[in-house]
C-alpha cells in the first residue's frame, strides 16, 4: 500500500521508540502516508494501525485531533495562510483576500485544476515575519500582494520549493 | 546593556548551526569539563538553582527546583524531554534558537540530562516547523558521530540518546502532559496533576521538561556560574531573556535583554511605533497573558515581577504591541477563534466555553451585539477559570475579560452603533 521508502521512513522513526512502545511511531507514520499518498483514507489508516500493531480507532483518534492530516483530498499545493493576532495585526487578511482573488477560490476550496488549496490557519510561530504563510515544508514571511504574486507565478510554474 | 548574549549569541555567525562553529565558538566545553572533571550533578542543580532562571516557556517555574524533584535511585528510564511546540501567538523565539544554535539546545539538554540521571530524550518539534526540524535532526546527527550522544559519551559512563518527536498540529501538545500524551502516539489531551511529570511522566517513567530557551541557557550558566547569570537581571528575575517583539512596531525581532529592561527601551529596540500612531495596549507574554494598557507598558520594566505588578504575566516574552488604528474587537475576536481552534476538547467549560465566547465576540464585532453581552462575556468567562485540567482556558478568557476592563466604551460603541468606533487603516 505504501512506497518502500516510506516503509523505511517509518522504520526509521519506530526505532526512536522503545520496543513495547510501537504507538509513539504513529504521529510519524500517518505523516508519511499521508506524503505518499496524498491523503488518509480510512484504508491508509488501517494499514498504519496493522503495521503498528495497534487497534485502528487510534490511528483514527490522531488522524482527526491533529491539524496537519488531510481526511480528503487537497491541491498539490497546500497554501496556508496564518490569519492568528500577530499576522492580523500586520494585515494577514489582506493578504488573504489577495490570494482568494488570485486563485478565484474562497478559504477552504481547493481550485479546479487541482493546483492549489488555500485554508486560513492559526499561529505557525513565525510572527515576526508577519504576515506570512505556508506552502509544503516552506515557510513564506513579510508577505506583500507583489511577493505572493512572484510566489503563486513560481508554483505554477511547476516549482515546489520557490524563494 | 547585555544584549542577545547568552541563548542568541550565535546566531549573526555564519553556518552557526553547525558543530564546528558551534565548537570554536566554545561549545561543548562546558560538557567536556562536567563530564571528564567530572563535576558533581548535585553541584549542577545547586548552580541551576543560584541562577535564578525560571522556565521560558511561559510558567516561569524554577528550573533548578525541578530538576531537583527527579527522584534518585529508580528503577527504568528516567526521561528528559523539551518543548519546542512553539504555538501561542506571538511566540517564535525557539524556532531562531533551534535554527541558528540548535547545538546550544542539546548541550544543555546533555547537562541536564546528566544532572538528573536521564536516559534517553526526545525533542517535541511542532509539525509545521520543518526547517526547525530539519536543522535539529542534522545536529544530532553531527552529535552522534562526534560521540556527543548515545553510549559512553566522551568515554565517560555516561550515556544518553535524544531523538526528535514531530508534532502534527495542536497548539495544546505545548502543555507539558499533552506533550508527553502526544509522544506516546495518542490525541495530545492533558492529563490530571498529580501525579506530575517527575514521578509518572513520559511512558510513566520521572520525567522532567523544560523550554528550548531554558535548555539553551543552561551551557553558560554551569561555565560562567550561577551568580553571574543572576546578576544579569536582577533578584527573583535572574539572566536575560528573549523577547519576540511582535505587532504594529517597524523593526520586529527577538531581542535577548536583561531581566528588568524597561518597556520603552525594548519597544525602541524594535524599531518604535509607525509614524503617526499611538501605543494602545500591549499583550506582554502572548495571547494567554492579559492585555496591559499602553500608558501602564510605558512605565513597566521587563520581568516576572513587574509584569505581574501591571495584572499580567510575562509568559514565553512574546510582546504583541497594538497601536491605535486597530479595533479592540476585531482583535480580540480573533484572539478568542485561535482559542475555540486549540481546545482540545476534554474539559466541557472549555470545549464549550472557548466557542461561546468567540460567538459572542464575533456577533458584538459584526454589528449584531446586545445589551447584555459584556456582562455575559464576564459571566461565561468566570465560570470557565480554575474548572478546566489545564491552563488553556484559563488563557482564552485573559484576553476577553483584559480588554472589556480596559476598553469598555470601544465595546460599548460597537453594541451600540452596529459599527466599529476605530476606522482600520494600513497595517
Amino acid at each position: 500500500m505504501l512506497s518502500e521508502q516510506a516503509l523505511a521512513e517509518i522504520a526509521r522513526e519506530r526505532a526512536k521508540y522503545p520496543e513495547d512502545r510501537a504507538q509513539s511511531a504513529l504521529l510519524a507514520a500517518l505523516r508519511i502516508a499521508q506524503e505518499d499518498q496524498g491523503f488518509l483514507t480510512t484504508e491508509v489508516m488501517d494499514y498504519i494501525a496493522l503495521l503498528l500493531g495497534i487497534e485502528p480507532i487510534r490511528a483514527y483518534e490522531v488522524a482527526t485531533f491533529y491539524s496537519m492530516y488531510d481526511l480528503q483530498p487537497v491541491g498539490r499545493h497546500k497554501i496556508c495562510v496564518c490569519g492568528s493576532v500577530s499576522c492580523f495585526l500586520r494585515d494577514s487578511d489582506r493578504i488573504i483576500a489577495h490570494l482568494e482573488d488570485q486563485l478565484g477560490i474562497k478559504v477552504g476550496e481547493t481550485t479546479p485544476d487541482g493546483l492549489f488549496t488555500l485554508q486560513e490557519v492559526e499561529c505557525l510561530g513565525a510572527c515576526l515575519g508577519a504576515p506570512m504563510m505556508q506552502v509544503g515544508d516552506r515557510y513564506y514571511e513579510d508577505l506583500t500582494k507583489d511577493r505572493v504574486n512572484g510566489i503563486l507565478a513560481a508554483l505554477r510554474e511547476g516549482g515546489d520549493d520557490v524563494g | 546593556m547585555w544584549v542577545n548574549g547568552v541563548t542568541l549569541q550565535n546566531r549573526g555567525l555564519e553556518d552557526s548551526h553547525r558543530l564546528a562553529v558551534y565548537e570554536a565558538s566554545g561549545g561543548y566545553r562546558t560538557l567536556r569539563e562536567v563530564l571528564l572533571r567530572p563535576v558533581a550533578p548535585e553541584q549542577i542543580i545547586t548552580e541551576m538553582k543560584k541562577s535564578g532562571l525560571r522556565g521560558r516557556g511561559g510558567a516561569g517555574f524554577p528550573t533548578g527546583l525541578k530538576w531537583s524533584f527527579m527522584p534518585k535511585g529508580v528503577t527504568g528510564t528516567k526521561y528528559l524531554l523539551c518543548n519546542a511546540d512553539e504555538g501561542e501567538p506571538g511566540t517564535c523565539k525557539d524556532r531562531d534558537i533551534m535554527r541558528y544554535d540548535p547545538h546550544r539546545l542539546i548541550e544543555g539538554m546533555l547537562i541536564g540530562a546528566y544532572a538528573m540521571g536521564a536516559r534517553a530524550g526526545y525533542i517535541y518539534i511542532r509539525g509545521e516547523f520543518v526547517e526547525p526540524i530539519q536543522l535539529v535532526e542534522a545536529a544530532l546527527a553531527e552529535a552522534y558521530q562526534a560521540g556527543l550522544l548515545g553510549n559512553h559519551i566522551l568515554g565517560t559512563g555516561f550515556s544518553f540518546d535524544l531523538y526528535v518527536h514531530r508534532g502534527a498540529g495542536a497548539y495544546i501538545c505545548g502543555e507539558e502532559t499533552a506533550l508527553m500524551e502526544s509522544i506516546e502516539g495518542k490525541k495530545g489531551q492533558p492529563r490530571f496533576k498529580p501525579p506530575f511529570p517527575a514521578s509518572y511522566g513520559l511512558y510513566g517513567q520521572p520525567t522532567t521538561i523544560n523550554n528550548v530557551e531554558t535548555f539553551a541557557s543552561v551551557p553558560d550558566i554551569i561555565s560562567k556560574g550561577g551568580d553571574w547569570f543572576l546578576r544579569l537581571g536582577k533578584p527573583n528575575n535572574g539572566g536575560t531573556k528573549i523577547f519576540s517583539v511582535t505587532g504594529h512596531v517597524q523593526r520586529p525581532g527577538n531581542y535577548e535583554v536583561p531581566m528588568g529592561t524597561p518597556f520603552k527601551d525594548l519597544l525602541a529596540m524594535a524599531g518604535g511605533l509607525f509614524p503617526e500612531r499611538k501605543l494602545k495596549a500591549v499583550i506582554p507574554g502572548g495571547t494567554s497573558t492579559p492585555m496591559v494598557a499602553g500608558e501602564v507598558m510605558m512605565d513597566t520594566t521587563m520581568d516576572y515581577d513587574a509584569i505581574s505588578k501591571a495584572g499580567s504575566a510575562l509568559g514565553a516574552g512574546s510582546v504583541i504591541v497594538i497601536d491605535d488604528s486597530v479595533c479592540m474587537v476585531k482583535t480580540v475576536e480573533r484572539i478568542a477563534r485561535f482559542y475555540m481552534h486549540e481546545s482540545c476538547g476534554q474539559c466541557t467549560p472549555c470545549r464549550e466555553g472557548m466557542g461561546w465566547l468567540w460567538r459572542v465576540m464575533h456577533r458584538i464585532e459584526h454589528g449584531q451585539g446586545r445589551e447584555e453581552d459584556l456582562q455575559l462575556l464576564l459571566d461565561v468567562g468566570a465560570r470557565i477559570e480554575g474548572r478546566t485540567i489545564c491552563a488553556l482556558a484559563d488563557g482564552g478568557v485573559a484576553p476577553v475579560v483584559s480588554s472589556i476592563r480596559l476598553f469598555r466604551s470601544e465595546y460599548e460603541y460597537h453594541i451600540q452603533h452596529k459599527r466599529c468606533l476605530v476606522t482600520m487603516g494600513a497595517g
